[in-house]
């Protein structure tokens, strides 16, 4: 039997006004796998997510998350899945401990006390337990976010650029604990990026987006092979460079 | 593969709605400023109307017949205007602190929220009416607790009409973020002429005492005033307050679904602040 995916979109479309910020896309996420959303600013990655998450309501469209349709039964899902973005924050005057046992009686956990600990002990954020949330670092905040996120060890993550603005010694401390978030508990994970060699490095499958549509798909070397590039940047830059009014993906363009 | 915290699906949850007002008390407590300043306003408008009461009571016989009614009068507005300022500054708290998204992520329901907002909405009042009200007792021996029941009566229907201001001027600021801030502070403030707080409602010209008629407030003023110089509880103007309030509430609820609503057809949730 087939198992139903993790996450099924279907034509997907959402208009502000006369911009279209998300034009009739469609795909799938796996149980179990991580895909990746690429695109330039604007490409609509944010508001892919939002839809999914339920934050934004399609203007057409529909989207599927564990088997529920996200516009008429949410709360059903919502406690299963999480969400984490560096532009969305925590109340800045309350401390971390105090932020994450208030997010782990919304997702109602069973033991908040363990898993807090828990997930600070992995995330090394025992010694930021007690500091306000607006003290913190970048670095520090990314990992509050993502103990957040993890918090009901959702079997969907969604993450909107998790390492942006980062040092690389931070931001590879956070790729580690999402691959091992994947190796854990098996959950699916969408991942917006724009850092390239965190998307090889993470996801088994890539969606390129541009002006609000799915340009291309493929795993990362897939992709990388039918492009003709060495990395997949050269792709990412090959895709966004290209002219908006060609709807042809450039390999194909230039052949 | 480890274990994924499945939480039960429910329309309400009291575990929810708590881990709001804990998070509603965080910040109240986190912050000595704002503590002293929900006490403050309503203590300085307390001992101004006491020393008004104190220069009245020889000139006016309606003072005089009822020394506490302007005191009572105004700790009563104060449980109106608190109890909407208490609802609408909590929820300032998450387009302050861009946090909307986040918390619309979690199982966190709109009506939850509101529940949330209600129960800090009456703490903070009770935090700023109260030294206020027990203040008054030595300073101007006026004890608005000897009103008994009827101030019981009197303080959830003010609280009530407060939560349905603060759920409209919310809605309000789902709109339009953070620009609309000012809101919270002086639309209450349209109630004061025809809540007929400090006089009797037959002062106002007709027409408008038809619109005084149509709001709670002014049921409970004149329900005070019958209380102080009648000593009679007006079962009929408790009536018609409890009436009017399950109606304001019900537009106020509906008002903010709505907003919410739209919030989600616009992206606002995501964007918070301005």
């Amino acid at each position: 039997m087939l198992r139903t995916p993790t996450v099924k979109v279907e034509h997907l479309t959402k208009q502000f006004g006369t911009v279209t910020a998300v034009d009739d896309i469609s795909f799938e996420i796996a149980r179990g796998s991580c895909v990746g959303l690429l695109g330039g600013n604007g490409a609509g990655k944010t508001t892919t997510i939002a839809m999914i998450m339920g934050l934004l309501l399609p203007t057409k469209g529909r989207v599927t998350v564990l088997g529920e349709d996200m516009g008429t039964h949410r709360f059903r899902v919502l406690p299963r899945i999480n969400f984490s973005s560096p532009y969305m924050e925590l109340p800045h005057r309350l401390t971390i401990a105090e932020n994450l046992a208030i997010y782990a009686e919304l997702y109602e956990i069973p033991d908040p006390k363990t898993r807090i600990a828990e997930l600070a002990e992995t995330l090394e954020l025992v010694p930021l337990l007690t500091r306000a949330s607006g003290k913190l670092s970048a670095g520090q905040k990314t990992r509050v976010g993502l103990a957040k996120s993890l918090l009901n060890n959702p079997e969907f993550l969604a993450l909107d650029e998790p390492t942006a603005s980062l040092d690389p010694d931070t931001a590879d401390r956070i790729r580690g604990y999402l691959e091992n978030f994947r190796a854990e508990t098996g959950g699916s994970i969408l991942l917006a990026s724009h850092n390239m060699a965190e998307v090889e490095r993470l996801c088994d499958d890539v969606l390129m987006m541009r002006a609000g549509k799915i340009v291309d798909r493929g795993a990362p070397a897939e992709l990388i092979g039918r492009y003709g590039r060495h990395t997949l940047e050269e792709v990412f830059l090959d895709i966004a460079r290209a002219s908006s009014s060609d709807s042809t993906p450039p390999a194909q363009a230039a052949q | 593969m480890s274990e994924t915290f499945h939480a039960p699906t429910r329309s309400f949850s009291l575990r929810r709605m708590f881990a709001m007002v804990r998070r509603y008390w965080y910040l109240l407590r986190g912050s000595w400023p704002r503590i002293i300043e929900l006490m403050y306003w309503p203590t300085i408008q307390m001992i101004m109307w006491g020393f008004i009461t104190l220069h009245l009571r020889d000139t006016s016989t309606w003072v005089a017949e009822a020394a506490g009614v302007l005191l009572t009068a105004v700790l009563l507005w104060d449980i109106l205007f608190r109890g909407q300022l208490g609802y609408t500054l909590s929820f300032l708290e998450e387009l302050y602190s861009r946090n909307l998204g986040q918390l619309f992520v979690s199982p966190l329901r709109p009506i939850e929220m509101v529940a949330a907002l209600m129960t800090i909405s009456l703490l903070r009042t009770l935090i700023g009416i109260l030294p206020a009200a027990l203040l008054a007792i030595p300073l101007f021996a006026w004890n608005i607790f000897t009103i008994g029941l009827p101030l019981l009566a009197f303080f959830f229907l003010l609280l009530i009409m407060g939560w349905a201001v603060g759920m409209i001027v919310t809605a309000l600021l789902l709109r339009v973020g953070l620009g609309g801030e000012s809101l919270a502070w002086f639309i209450i403030f349209l109630l004061v002429p025809v809540s007929a707080v400090y006089y009797p409602v037959d002062v106002l010209p007709v027409w408008l005492q038809w619109v005084a008629f149509a709001m709670p407030p002014v049921y409970v003023f004149e329900g005070m005033r019958a209380v102080l110089f009648d000593g009679i509880f007006r079962w009929d103007y408790f009536g018609a307050a409890v009436a009017l309030n399950i109606a304001y509430l019900g537009l106020g609820a509906a008002t903010f679904l709505w907003s919410f609503h739209v919030a989600r057809k616009r992206g606002l949730l995501l964007a918070g602040g301005e």
